[in-house]
């Protein structure tokens, strides 16, 4: 049994077990201790010293968030020796931070600006000299501003510790620390994956992604142009927070009915492409799996533009094993110029396809060189979810009030299949409920499958296709992942498919969705996507209307000439070294 | 007093081993090791030995909870990393007497159940170095050192490890993560460094000159040593005289000697007229008197803290603004820039004195740093931010009008 260990705070006894910090312990005594560099999810790091209390008999204050409650201690969490301390931290962090909050990306959430606020401070005794730092502005992802780091280390230890990444570390010595990159030569030219975990982990407005939102607004401005877009399935599932609905509403209707009306032209939904993923993507594991398709078991999903990036670096030698499957963004990118374009009878040349993702590492991969299959950039544009609220608030749209509506039919209608995919474990349903179908012809009767989904960090399942035992596993955050790819690199591996999602909770905790790197809010994220599933009338793939019309009238059939023309891929070997 | 600790340093030949064995050298270990560890640490602890490094830990306490911590293998480490400025006493063993250290190393792995050992030394000692190098060569060909020692069953291996020269590595758990390989950053305590050292295994740490003591406490017994000098903290103490005296230099003097006679008697006097004093190197509070016993607990009661005894004696013609400045551009230079206080703390510290030295300081600054001290001192998570202002906070306090003259009009 747990050993309990009692104590006093602030004169109230509370028992906790053994090995509890006085900050978890403080929350029983109703007491929530301001911090700064500790984030629920990472490692204690103890480098703020905004979470110190005062512990009866020790000489000094003590960091909270690292210390071990001990029997009888007797701790006082805000007498007037705390307050004055932690007052003067963040005064001194005040000192040294820019001052330029109206413009500032947080602005609305800012951890250190909260701080302030909440711990009185009403003037700041340091005319310090401020940082002046250039910004790395090399990735096409995700933007660092070191000038307004607190260098607090929750980036880099969630690229280290969750990502497994390690691109970022602290370099130089006292007050010319910094956060930076291998030889400072920016996260453009390192093995940087884009998941853009790092800023959900940052407390203030030193990284965010690079925005495209004035290229959007001016292509939506441009008579010239035919704008589309596309939306993640993970959008709907968080867009609301940013725009006042409470968080876990589904928000897919009053998301279309947004973008008609900041002027796109045709709103189309990426659910329709990750349905299409599902066809090629089934169809390939069936092949690999029969062996008509001579390459390697277990077969990895392609979905998640992070892990490719981190494959192509850290596991190249697994390059074969991944599905040749262009993401859902990438699939509908070229379809969007050619199957769209022909359609409609527009010239693709005046198409501007536009992405909603929620996801940082989507414009890296919009602007790999090979994404281009239509003959033009396949997808132009990727906005994050908070570009696209931001865009919302700016045209002033009433989006709590919006009528549902739906995308266009062509490349809107989806399956709950689709809509899963921003769920870890999501895209291996959803193949799943697809392959049976065409292995056995027949359709898979228990179609929720409870063993891929939920937060655990590695899930694995075993489904019976006529006689075959098809062995599963699903991985979201890189550093799950690793334990995957580790044991295919031994040759251990006894699955046959497995779905890697870069960031924690898959797509619908990915780097461009409303900050937070709270676990439980990612899952009720989760949550909204399997209920709409089960709400929608189709639940299978090969079920789409459209994607069968997409099949008959372009495509003719999954793998077909055209497919692997505009839908499949080949990756990259990439060093290490950046 | 007949000295323990420098006793050899005027000998002829004095870092060889002939040198050190013809004067009763290793005597100690062969002593020690017909003991029982546990009897040796008793020793240890009834000598009332404190750490000479600065934080004057009990080492006899130090070595017992190492002892009895289960996780294998456990290592002792020999700070030798000697930083404080003001600070040179380490070296003159280091130099003169290696196998006075090399000794005692020993004789504290086989108490503590160790069997390596390490010497983190400051990488600008570069004779040091050589001497020690030497000296561990010397030590393994009498078998005093690698494996069976002088024919036991304890094997012991000492290994030399530099430091880079970062001042925060002599504090012990930087000095870890150095050894590691890591940036030269703190841990936080606890754990500590007895129950999670470097290499993340149970570890002794302790200063050179700690460590040489241990050979006379074998030799005589701790109620012997335990008669020498102040009855709190017992033991000879070298002390880095320097500044404004006629004689700076290391010496080997009973705790609680009085500073007066250190500087007046040994010292040669003050050069021109007393104005202060750091006791402890410039981690310590100034005192403007010389009446104080050289000993932890009476230093500390007059308001700063004996440290490594790097006693700095300043004259009156000593401008203790600039004074001020140059400390705090040690520290923010030093700092390692990990917690919040100490980063930030010295560098705006650093900057408003400064501003004093230009003669644009401002009254409300002295407040501020005040303050500042009290947070430093409260909440920075290791000995470098902690003491960084307590010069600077002392010098407000003792000579505030030399601040405020400063003040801009």
């Amino acid at each position: 049994m747990e050993k309990m260990v009692t104590l006093t705070i602030n004169g109230e006894q509370v028992t906790v077990p053994e090995g509890t910090t006085i900050m978890d312990a403080a929350k029983k005594a109703y007491i929530n201790i301001p911090h700064l560099c500790f984030l629920e999810g990472l490692q204690a790091e103890g480098a703020c010293r905004v979470c110190v209390v005062e512990v009866e008999g020790e000489p000094r204050l003590v960091p909270s968030c690292m210390r071990e409650v001990h029997e009888g201690m007797k701790v006082y969490t805000h007498s007037e020796r705390v307050r004055k301390a932690r007052r003067m931290i963040v005064e001194l962090l005040l000192a040294n931070h820019p001052t330029d909050c109206f413009t500032c990306e947080r602005n609305q959430i800012c951890e250190l600006l909260k701080l302030a606020y909440e711990l009185g401070i009403d003037k700041i005794r340091f005319d310090a000299k401020k940082p002046q730092y250039e910004l790395d502005e090399t990735s096409p992802a995700v933007i660092r501003n070191p000038n307004k780091c607190v260098l607090c280390g929750r980036c880099i230890r969630v690229c280290h510790d969750v990502q497994t990444v390690r691109v970022i570390g602290f370099i130089n010595r006292g007050s010319d620390t910094k956060v930076a990159t291998y030889l400072e030569k920016g996260l453009g030219n390192v093995p940087c994956t884009n998941c853009g975990q790092c800023i959900h982990a940052c407390p203030v407005g030193a990284i965010k992604e690079k925005s495209y939102v004035d290229e959007v607004w001016a292509a939506i401005a441009d008579p010239e142009k035919h704008v589309v877009v596309q939306e993640a399935p993970a959008i709907r599932a968080a867009l609301g927070e940013e725009l006042g609905l409470p968080p876990g509403t589904l928000v897919a209707g009053k998301m279309h009915a947004a973008l008609r009306r900041l002027g796109f032209d045709m709103v189309f939904d990426t659910n329709f492409a990750a349905d299409l993923t599902i066809m090629e993507e089934g169809s390939e594991l069936v092949g690999r799996i029969t062996g008509k398709i001579k390459k390697p078991l277990p077969q990895f999903t392609s979905c998640s533009p992070g892990w490719i990036k981190f494959m192509e670096h850290f596991y190249p030698d697994l390059m074969d094993h991944v599905s040749s499957c262009k993401s859902p963004q990438q699939m509908f990118g070229p379809l969007a110029k050619t199957y769209y374009a022909e359609k409609a009878g527009i010239d693709p040349a005046k198409i501007v396809s536009v992405s909603i993702m929620p996801c940082t590492a989507k414009k890296y991969e919009a602007q790999r060189p090979e994404m281009n299959d239509s003959g033009f950039r396949d997808v132009d544009y990727v906005l994050t979810t908070r570009e696209l609220a931001r865009m919302i608030k700016e045209a002033g749209i009433d989006f709590a009030n919006l009528p549902d509506e739906p995308a266009e039919p062509l490349m809107g209608v989806y399956t709950g299949a689709g809509t899963i995919f921003g769920a870890t474990g999501g895209v291996m349903e959803a193949a799943l409920r697809t392959a049976y179908k065409l292995v056995t012809g027949k359709e898979l009767e228990k179609i929720d499958i409870e063993p891929v989904r939920g937060m655990d960090g590695v899930k694995t399942a075993t489904v019976d296709v006529n006689g075959l035992e098809v062995k599963v596993a699903v991985a979201h955050g890189l550093g799950n992942a690793r334990k995957l790819l580790d044991e295919v690199r031994e040759g251990k591996s006894p699955y046959h498919f497995i779905e890697i999602m870069a960031c924690p909770g898959g797509c619908i905790g990915g780097g461009g969705q409303p900050i937070s790197f709270d676990m439980p809010l990612r899952k009720m994220r989760c949550d909204v996507l399997y209920k709409e599933d089960k709400q929608l009338p189709y639940r299978r793939s090969h079920e789409n209307p459209s994607i069968k019309k997409l099949y008959e009238d372009y495509l003719k059939e999954p793998l077909s000439e055209k497919s692997h023309h505009l839908l499949h891929t080949e990756y990259t070997r990439r060093e290490i070294g950046g | 007093m007949e000295k323990i600790l420098l006793k050899n340093i005027d000998k002829p030949d004095s870092q060889d081993i002939e040198t050190y064995i013809s004067g009763g050298g290793y005597k100690a270990l062969e002593k020690a090791l017909s003991m029982k560890p546990e009897d040796i640490i008793a020793e240890v602890k009834k000598s009332k030995l404190i750490g000479r490094g600065g934080a004057g830990f009990p080492t006899g306490l130090k070595w017992e909870f190492t002892r009895k911590e289960k996780g294998e293998p456990k290592y002792v480490v020999c700070n030798a990393d000697e930083g404080e400025p003001g600070t040179f006493k380490d070296r003159v063993i280091l130099n003169k007497d290696p196998h006075l250290l090399l000794e005692s190393i020993i004789i504290c792995g086989y108490a503590v159940g160790a069997e390596k050992g390490f010497i983190y030394i400051r990488g600008e000692y570069f004779e040091e170095i050589n001497t020690l190098k030497k000296a561990i060569e010397q030590a393994k060909a009498k078998k005093m050192l690698g494996e069976n020692i002088l024919g036991s069953d304890f094997s012991f291996d000492i290994q030399i490890f530099k430091g880079a020269g970062a001042y925060v590595c002599g504090e012990e758990t930087s000095l870890f993560e150095s050894m590691g390989g890591g940036r030269a950053t703190s841990r936080e305590k606890p754990p500590f460094p007895t129950q999670f050292g470097v290499y993340g295994k149970p570890t002794v740490i302790n200063n050179v000159e700690t460590l040489s003591n241990v050979p006379s406490i074998i030799l005589n017994g701790g109620d012997w040593y335990s008669q020498i000098g102040s009855p709190d903290s017992p033991g000879p103490k070298l002390f880095c005289l320097s500044g404004h005296v006629n004689k700076p230099g290391v010496y080997e003097l009973p705790l609680g000697t009085s500073l007066k006679e250190l500087v007046e008697t040994y010292g040669g006097g003050v050069k021109g007229r007393f104005k202060a004093v750091l006791p402890g190197g410039v981690s310590s509070s100034f005192l403007d008197t010389l009446d104080v016993k050289l000993d932890y607990k009476s230093v500390m009661e007059a308001g700063s803290m004996l440290g490594s005894a790097a006693v700095i004696i300043m004259n009156s013609d000593t401008d203790m603004v600039n004074v001020c400045k140059n400390i705090m551009e040690f520290f923010a230079h030093e700092s390692c820039g990990h917690c919040v206080p100490c980063r930030e703390g010295t560098r705006r510290a650093r900057e408003i004195f400064a501003l004093f030295a230009n003669g644009e300081g401002k009254a409300e600054y002295l407040d501020t740093l005040l303050d500042l001290k009290d947070t430093m001192y409260d909440t920075s998570r290791c000995g470098l931010g902690q003491a960084a202002l307590n010069a600077g906070a002392s010098a407000v306090k003792l000579f505030r009008d030399e601040f405020t003259k400063r003040i801009k009009k």
